[in-house]
């Protein structure tokens, strides 16, 4: 392939959102209410549609016969390149909803950023997604301020998935190899620049919410690498399932 | 209103406005303001359709729906999607506008009153059943990822309210 950085470098980005969207997915006709049901869903189908165009995009960087579903369906975990905060389970909504809000605050600025790339794909993308996204954060910040705020039991739920996550939000900022040579380029985004301003909007959300900005120093990682926890597995059967059963198929 | 990226043969424009919206069958993919540009070159059409949401799952079936429009007229066509410069609701023509109100869903306000009512509590969504601006959020999310639900508290209407996408 004559431009594998890209190529990973979609992927990083592109994997995220495959990931997350099929977390979201997995609450369809489960959420706690209608309402919030359909949200979860609508987000998950916004994702899946940015996937869509960056896999395609991939798929014609790659320039063989692979297309953007057996990018999206064929690989083995260690080939998915997400963050481990996107794989983590919908334990409960606090947790669906921390996990979401932890996501679109780094997603939004990140997509910020993406949009000035000199990459004009890859900026017209962060373009399309970015007023997406938009409002998926005003969802999930939402969700914060109501549960946080809310009842006894509610606030107690949201500071236990925020303290649990907390330890997934580093590895947002770290840099992979594939980042730095595309950095240099100027297609891809600084994200240790990103980090600042995150833990500062995150944080005075939280504290708004009457929540504790979780004081732990200690940071999972391994996802950008493809060393995950091993929930992945069990959301990649399922993901991958149709495929692997009856390859080939199509709807 | 931004329309001015658009290049649409003028012959192509009657057989195109009776494209309708899969989601939406009152509402011509033309007021959507989706249809980007269609020139003829070599007696193919060539249309360039932009998404309303990257995930919105009527942009195959609109595409489909343009090749047999033109197919019927007489015209072989090619059909891609573009994202760039992506599409806003600001593109929605004000003929399009009224097929959404009178259909049951209101049409976007603007990028500040659309916070104030998503974010804010605001109540300046005009129901689309008796027209009292009485109405509340229910959800930010409604049937489609483009909606959020509201409800008036006059008639007690639940209706869909297109979002303003800028
Ligand atoms: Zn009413």
């Amino acid at each position: 392939m004559k431009n594998e950085n890209l190529y990973n470098y979609i992927l990083g980005i592109a994997d995220n959102s495959l990931i997350l969207g099929q977390r979201l997915g997995e609450l369809t006709g489960h959420g706690p209410s209608l309402e919030t049901d359909i949200a979860c869903t609508n987000i998950s189908l916004d994702l899946f549609g940015q996937v869509r165009s960056y896999f395609q995009y991939a798929a014609k960087i790659a320039g063989d016969e692979r297309t953007e579903d057996d990018i999206a369906m064929l690989r083995k975990e260690r080939e998915y390149k997400n963050v481990l905060l996107v794989e983590q389970p919908n334990t409960n909504f606090a947790y669906t909803l921390g996990r979401q809000f932890l996501f679109d605050v780094y997603h939004l600025a990140f997509l910020k950023e993406l949009q000035k790339s000199a990459d004009l794909t890859l900026s017209a993308i962060a373009n399309k997604c970015i007023k997406e996204v938009s409002y998926h954060e005003r969802f999930s910040s939402d969700w914060v301020k109501r549960l946080g705020d809310g009842t006894e039991e509610s606030r107690a739920k949201m500071q236990e998935a925020i303290n649990d996550l907390w330890t997934y939000t580093d590895e947002l900022f770290h840099q992979t190899e594939a980042d730095k040579t595309m950095v240099a380029e100027g297609i891809g985004v600084d994200v240790t620049k990103l980090k600042e301003a995150y833990y500062k909007n995150v944080s005075d959300l939280l504290l708004e919410s009457t929540l504790e900005v979780p004081e732990s120093k200690y940071f999972q990682k391994g996802g950008k690498q493809g060393i995950h926890t091993e929930h992945l597995g069990y959301l990649l059967s399922d993901l991958q399932y149709m495929q692997r059963t009856y390859p080939n198929m199509e709807w | 209103m931004t329309t001015t990226e658009q290049n649409i043969d003028q012959i192509l424009i009657p057989i195109l406005e009776k494209v309708s919206d899969p989601e939406i069958p009152v509402l011509s993919i033309m007021d959507m303001g989706v249809v980007r540009s269609a020139v003829i070159e070599n007696n193919i059409v060539k249309v360039e359709i932009t998404p309303t949401y990257s995930g919105c799952p009527a942009m195959d079936v609109i595409g489909d729906d343009i090749k047999v429009a033109l197919k019927k007229a007489g015209y072989e066509s090619k059909i891609d999607l573009i994202l760039h410069p992506a599409w806003t609701t600001d593109w929605i023509t004000p003929r399009g506008r009224k097929a959404l109100e009178d259909y049951g869903i209101a049409a976007p306000l603007n990028a500040e009153a659309d916070k104030d009512v998503l974010l804010n509590g605001k109540r300046l969504v005009k129901c689309t059943n008796c027209g009292s601006t009485n109405t509340r959020l229910v959800s930010q999310f409604g049937s489609t990822a483009c909606k959020a639900q509201f409800q008036c508290d006059d008639c007690q209407e639940p209706f869909d309210y297109f979002k303003c996408l800028k």
